[in-house]
């Protein structure tokens, strides 16, 4: 089936890193069951290094490979290292999603932040607001302009 | 195993259908509207395959029979032609429902920006609309009832045989998208006291592309395309006449079949929702049993149907979905959210619609892999994690 690329299909049947994660030291979730999907990530860090990295994911195909993929991307890097990861990123290293889906990887991105944003205020780590997700899905589903 | 499990979108073409297309192709090549042996060789035929239309329709003359590129432009054709008639005598509102498939939905709208009243009936948590709804929404300056014969996606069946009784009574007139009814149930355009009826051949295993609009005689149609004389010089262009004849093979044959295909067909799609039903957390759309025999819907809490669609091809199981994901927009299917579905329910849809080849062995293995599927996609669920650890309560 051509809808997805070889990549996104196999992050899909065979994703890394799914499930929850006990005693994680952040843990992020983004999105809205209303509009059909939530990520939640988990991550366990040690000295500012993402040691390990699982999630859940609702939602359709590409929300799944994205979020799998966006983990693998994440484990051994440093948390600064992983608040640079872009959904652009994600795209590229899945071979590329639909314009419709585009979405699916902004909130990967989104839901990676707001598990460090919990690691963050948890450890009472100072950070720029700016930089995370408002919680209003509107604004990345408007990336599905681009 | 393969099962292909979306027949409500579109069917293989019958080998009938196709043996009547290439004989179609090498015999009645002619342009019917030349006037020398080869055009009106094929003119014959033409006319004959028309005759043969409206006599299953139980259509009074081949005249009332108009062919089109399908359902959409048929749709679209009855609804503009019914308007501009009611316009010319001041009648300018227009009733419809809420879960129309969107050729006559989107037409609606255009008519709204031009002025039109549309009122779209609810179909309530059964996905049927009553005679009554019809009849307490007529007023004087009423132009049209258009309601489809059967849904799409849930399959209900409406009272269309009472609801064109309303209208009749009342002198409005009243159309219905019968795609999904023709030669599935039976449909009869003088039994029912339809006025305008769409049909789609590619829905009973005849070829894509190609359609009838039937309108009763004495009803003004407008033109969508403007040209030759052909259909009477309502609808121009030289005519598909590959198609035309293969949807009358296909017509015939379904509707000879259909008693025998109707009592299998039963079996197996109750079977079908016996056994989704066991799924905890799912729900059957749509009214139990007014519903065409080969089609059923399902929603699945705590998943998202497009994941479900993936993962059930990977497993040779082809289907469909309402989820906001494969309807292209950020909403679920207005069908699902007409029987007043919350979106987080609706977007975990899941359509099967089976046909007369669908065998016993496919019906298991349906019934094997979906709930396998549904449950491993269920644990990878924040959605699901919150709805069993009490967090959110159980919708459905
Ligand atoms: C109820 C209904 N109306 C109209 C159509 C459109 O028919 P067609 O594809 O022939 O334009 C379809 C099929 O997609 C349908 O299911």
């Amino acid at each position: 089936m051509a809808l997805y690329s070889e990549k996104v299909m196999d992050h899909f049947k065979n994703p890394r890193n799914v499930g929850k994660m006990e005693n994680a030291d952040g843990v992020g979730e983004v999105g809205n069951a209303k509009c059909g999907d939530i990520m939640k990530m988990y991550l366990k860090i040690e000295d500012g290094v993402i040691v390990d990295a699982k999630f859940n994911t609702f939602g359709c195909g590409s929300a799944i490979a994205t979020s799998s993929m966006a983990t693998e991307m994440i484990i051994g890097k440093t948390v600064d290292e992983a608040l640079t990861l872009s959904n652009k990123a994600v795209v590229e290293a899945l071979d590329g999603l639909p314009a419709n889906k585009i979405h699916c990887s902004v909130l990967a991105e989104e839901a990676v932040k707001a598990a460090i944003k919990d690691y963050y205020d948890k450890n009472g780590i100072a950070y720029d607001r700016e930089l995370f997700c408002d919680g209003n899905c509107a604004h990345c589903h408007a990336h599905d302009d681009e | 195993m393969y099962v292909y499990a979306d027949n409500a979108a579109t069917t293989k073409m019958s080998p009938t259908a196709i043996q009547a297309m290439t004989d179609a192709i090498e015999q009645y090549w002619g342009n019917p509207s030349s006037l020398h042996t080869t055009g009106q060789t094929a003119k014959e035929a033409l006319e004959a395959a028309r005759a043969e239309i409206a006599q299953l329709l139980g259509a009074e003359s081949p005249r009332e029979i108009y062919f089109t590129s399908g359902g959409s432009e048929a749709d679209n054709q009855a609804i503009l032609s019914a308007a501009q008639f009611g316009a010319r005598k001041g009648k300018k509102h227009i009733i419809s429902t809420k879960f129309e498939h969107h050729a006559v939905l989107h037409t609606l709208q255009k008519l709204q920006k031009q002025g039109y009243e549309v009122e779209l009936l609810d179909v309530h948590e059964t996905g049927i609309v009553t005679p009554e709804q019809v009849k307490n929404a007529l007023r004087p300056d009423t132009a049209l009832v258009t309601v489809m014969y059967a849904n799409n996606e849930i399959g209900t069946v409406q009272p269309i045989r009472e609801i064109g009784a309303v209208c009749r009574e009342a002198g409005v007139l009243f159309h219905t998208d019968a795609v999904q009814a023709v030669c599935h149930i039976p449909v009869s355009v003088r039994e029912d006291n339809i006025d305008m009826l769409s049909l789609s051949a590619h829905k009973f295993h005849g070829p894509k592309g190609i359609g009838v609009l039937y309108a009763r005689k004495g009803i003004l149609l407008r033109n969508l395309i403007e040209g030759g004389a052909q259909e009477r010089g309502k609808r121009a262009g030289t005519e598909n006449m590959p198609a035309i004849l293969s949807m009358a093979v296909a017509m015939r044959e379904e509707m000879a079949q259909m008693d025998a295909v109707t009592a299998k067909l039963t079996t197996m799609r109750d079977r079908l929702i016996e056994g989704l039903t066991k799924i905890p957390h799912s729900r059957l759309n749509g009214d139990r049993n007014q519903r065409v025999p080969a089609t059923v819907n399902f929603c699945f809490e705590g998943i998202e149907g497009e994941a479900l669609l993936l993962m059930l091809d990977a497993e040779g199981i082809q289907a469909s979905s309402g989820s906001a994901c494969t309807s292209g927009s950020l909403d679920p299917s207005h069908v699902l959210l007409a029987l007043g579905l919350p979106h987080e329910v609706a977007h975990g849809s899941l359509r099967l619609s089976i046909d007369a080849e669908t065998t016993d062995d496919e019906i298991t293995h349906i019934l094997t892999v979906v709930p396998r599927v549904v449950s491993y996609l269920r644990n990878m669920s924040p959605v699901w994690e919150a709805l069993e650890n009490g967090e959110k309560e159980h919708l459905i």
